[in-house]
């Protein structure tokens, strides 16, 4: 079984994340970049399904500019085989992405995609759901446990009501939450591996795709500071204010 | 909870920015692997570890502390499984040939993840920072035969090693040492003694303990030139569920590194096995002695670091009095004491201790690496500037570490004196390493007896030049004007006042003895005094360059100006004493001292 993981470079989530000053988008120089939390679960999902001995191949791939090639060799370093980046300076939205995706899906024969749920820059959450319309195949968003049985996939999902549990038919996509697993640490002489490991580099051309403009960035802008509040002496004048200050209570 | 944060971006700007690390690597042979792109994803790797396991055991550890009970120690809770990812994480044989089992990655960037691993909790470290000591000398010293036994265990992480020299009447002074080591018609030896201070003596961390012992042969001659090492397992190999004649007898209630096991480690007829030529074993001791007493070195810059991270965030947070001119946040009940130009001072020291300290050490490592792979000119060079160093790097960096960690404390007031915030832990475990590893007193007569006077200032003459140098090719640069006049000064001075002492050392001994430590305190801030010079020209080329870092690298400046005007005058009482002669010392009758 080969399986696909997507990476994506976002800011670290420990990092402060500043805006630029004519809030054209968030300042990203000198900041800490660090491989997506729920694109890590899913490596480290894929690596599992591979030391269980059900997947023979891992590709990490990541859309963007040379320097995502860190996150890529974050992945192998984790233990997937082999990279692909899909060189672009272009503001990829999750419709491009999806569609980039779904090329390497068919040219590498790929049986099964692991990708985050969302990043944690965009919070989009769309991206699987997209590849898995384009592919024409099931998803199993929000994983919560994942098993293999039969060429068939099992898929806990984290829903509103509880859980629930899909068995989707390969190919598939999956898309995981945060309780999968809890990634491990890339051991030194993995990392050390990860540099001879296969890197391929493509273009969207390579891959017959032409990025379009679907979404537009208005403006950026820091949540509003929150206002100092009003001591109150007494929970009438509580309900008083509430009555006066804000409608529809 | 006080916590630690990797300081990545100012290891990075040492490493990598001022001492030029991708350069350094790649001009040393087998070293191609650590390119900037490789040590930077070890690096981060590192962080995550230290940070996210070994930090929050730090506390665990020292109220904990190690048990003992039937010669058996217990670690505290967490010790145990972080030291498991450890070895799962491959980390202990970043340094060590790869025919072995190692990475065969450079010293210097072991000492990078050691920085890390040890500021985030110093006594845990030191279980397998005495393996790294056992390890080398299995490297330099070892048999094939004992290397294939020993060392692969210990680089692969599954055994861990000590260093067991101390006895209970001899420390600094070795040549006392009795343990005796009986030839046996095998080859082997029967080793009998008893050792203490051996730290990670014993423990439930691994399943067998890799000793190596100090010990006399029947026909050795007296003192030290009749030292011989053996290595002493816990378990012999063939069988490891059975003792060895090696026990732990006790652990020692201790001021602080209450997380690492201090023990007493008994050997009776323990087999043991040679290791170097009989009667060498000081001196194989010595082959390795600059990197384990930078081991050491390494302590002060982790606790001055520690403190000043969480100091640092306490005096941005603790509000109490208003700014001498007036209130600088006037909305809130009263200033954050990091206005206050006192509470500033103790910052801004442990700032420049931590981060010079940073310098010094990955300086003093790139030699360790030159002496380690290069040969002829290059290293005689490398090895002759580092014992020069090290006793400076030792003895200096743990004194002001000690400083900087009770600055740490004194920043939160009385809260620094209660244990829940970490401060005082900091200052306790800090206080060991002015001990072991040669006390700063012992450093001190190495450093202006053995390497500055017995080579007639030629160890000292080696560091001046390079500083002479690039006070020459800075002498010119305006910016650069105001360190390096100070510079030159110093550069000067330090070889007059060595003249000085050396001349009256002819007549008495004893006025190397006086100025031993005043010399060496002298020393050390002379040396992170051009390290610091070095560091803002580094700076002040970026920002004249254009970068988008400008506030990181103002910091770098101001710090060394800083250094300069608040630091480095400590020399100017430092020469005052330790040019007033031995007479101050010696003229009082032993007896006379309670009168």
């Amino acid at each position: 079984m080969k399986i696909l993981v997507a990476v994506k470079r976002v800011i670290d989530y420990n990092a402060k994340v500043r805006v630029k000053s004519d809030q054209t988008d968030v300042d990203l120089a000198n900041i800490k970049m660090a491989i997506n939390p729920f694109c890590e679960i899913a490596v480290e999902e894929a690596v599992r399904l591979k030391e269980a001995g059900i997947a023979t191949e891992i590709i990490a791939v990541s859309v963007g500019p040379k320097a995502c090639q860190e996150q890529i060799r974050s992945a192998l370093a984790l233990g997937a085989d082999k990279g692909i980046q899909i060189e672009t300076d272009h503001i990829s939205d999750s419709l491009n992405i999806a569609k980039l995706l779904a090329k390497v899906v068919k040219s590498e024969n790929i049986d099964l995609v692991i990708m985050g749920k969302q990043a944690i820059d965009s919070d989009n959450n769309q991206t699987g759901q997209m590849l898995a319309a384009l592919l024409n195949c099931g998803q199993g968003t929000f994983a919560s446990k994942l098993e293999i049985k039969d060429q068939k996939v099992l898929v806990t999902r984290e829903i509103d009501g509880g859980l629930q549990t899909l068995s989707l038919n390969l190919p598939a996509v999956i898309t995981t939450d945060l309780r999968l697993n809890e990634p491990r640490y890339a051991a030194l002489p993995n990392i050390m591996k990860a540099k001879r490991k296969p890197l391929e580099v493509k273009t969207p051309q390579d891959l017959g795709v032409e990025l379009k403009q679907h979404t537009k960035l208005l403006k950026v802008a820091e949540p509003s500071k929150r206002q100092g509040g009003t001591m109150l002496n007494s929970v009438d004048e509580l309900i008083e204010k509430l009555k006066s200050e804000i409608q529809g209570i | 909870m006080p916590e630690y944060k990797a300081p990545l971006r100012d290891m990075d700007f040492v490493l990598n920015e001022v001492l030029k690390a991708e350069q350094h690597y790649q001009s040393l042979p087998g070293y191609e692997d650590a390119t900037p792109d490789m040590v930077s994803a070890i690096m981060e790797e590192g962080a995550k570890f230290a940070e996210k396991v070994l930090s929050p055991l730090n506390q665990i550890g020292d109220q904990q502390g190690c048990t003992w009970a039937d010669g058996k120690v217990t670690t505290p809770a967490g010790f145990k499984e972080a030291y498991q990812q450890f070895v799962e994480g491959g980390w202990p044989s970043l340094a060590h040939e790869v025919e072995y089992g190692g990475q065969g990655l450079p010293e210097s960037l072991g000492l990078v993840i050691n920085e890390m691993v040890g500021t985030a909790n110093w006594s845990w470290s030191m279980y397998p920072g005495l393996s790294h000591g056992a390890m080398n000398t299995l490297d330099a010293h070892g048999t094939e035969e004992q290397k294939q036994t020993y060392l692969t265990k210990l680089v692969e992480g599954s055994w861990t090693g000590t260093m067991c020299l101390t006895e209970p009447h001899c420390g600094t002074d070795l040549g006392m040492l009795r343990t005796k080591a009986e030839p046996q018609a095998d080859g082997s030896y029967k080793i009998s003694g008893t050792k203490i201070f051996i730290s990670a003596g014993e423990h439930d961390m691994a399943e067998n303990i890799v000793h190596i012992v100090l010990a006399r042969l029947p026909d050795a001659p007296a003192g030290t030139k009749g030292i011989s090492l053996f290595i002493v397992p816990k378990h012999l190999p063939e069988s490891l569920s059975e003792s060895n004649g090696v026990s732990c007898g006790s652990i020692e209630h201790k001021m602080g590194i209450h997380g690492n096991a201090t023990c007493v480690m008994n050997f009776d007829d323990a087999t043991g096995f040679l290791i170097g030529p009989p009667n060498k074993g000081l001196n194989c001791m010595f082959t390795f002695m600059n990197t384990a007493r930078l081991g050491t070195a390494l302590q002060g810059l982790a606790h001055a670091e520690w403190g000043f991270q969480n100091s640092l965030v306490y005096a941005k947070d603790r509000l109490q009095m208003r700014a001498l001119n007036g209130p600088a946040e006037p909305d809130k009940p009263a200033d954050p004491i990091i206005v206050h130009p006192e509470v500033r001072k103790m910052l801004l020291t442990q700032k420049a201790f931590a981060e010079g300290g940073r310098a010094m050490i990955y300086y003093c490592a790139q030699l360790v690496d030159k002496v380690k792979v290069s040969d002829g000119e290059e290293k005689e060079y490398a090895d002759g500037l580092l014992a020069f160093l090290t006793p400076i790097a030792k003895a200096f960096l743990t004194e002001v570490g000690f400083e900087s960690a009770n600055h740490g404390l004194q920043i939160f007031g009385g809260h620094g004196y209660i244990a829940e915030w970490g401060m005082e832990q900091n200052v306790r475990d800090s206080r060991i390493s002015m001990l072991y590893e040669g006390t700063t007193q012992i450093q001190a007569l190495d450093l202006l007896g053995r390497k500055v006077l017995m080579t007639q200032g030629e160890a000292l003459k080696r560091f001046t030049k390079i500083v002479h140098k690039f006070c020459q090719a800075e002498a010119d640069t305006q910016a650069m004007a105001k360190f390096v006049k100070p510079l030159v000064e110093i550069n000067k001075e330090w070889g007059d006042i060595t003249m000085q002492i050396g001349m009256k050392a002819m007549q008495n001994r004893d006025e190397v003895g006086a100025a031993s430590v005043d010399y060496l305190m002298y020393s050390g801030y002379a040396v992170l005094g051009y390290l610091w010079a070095l560091m803002a020209k580094e700076a002040q080329e970026k920002i004249a360059a254009g970068t988008n870092e400008e506030d990181f690298y103002r910091a770098k400046i101001k710090t060394a100006e800083f250094y300069f005007a608040r630091i480095l005058p400590r020399t100017r009482s430092l020469v005052a004493t330790m040019t007033s002669g031995c007479e101050s010392l010696m003229d009082l009758d032993a007896e006379h001292f309670v009168f």
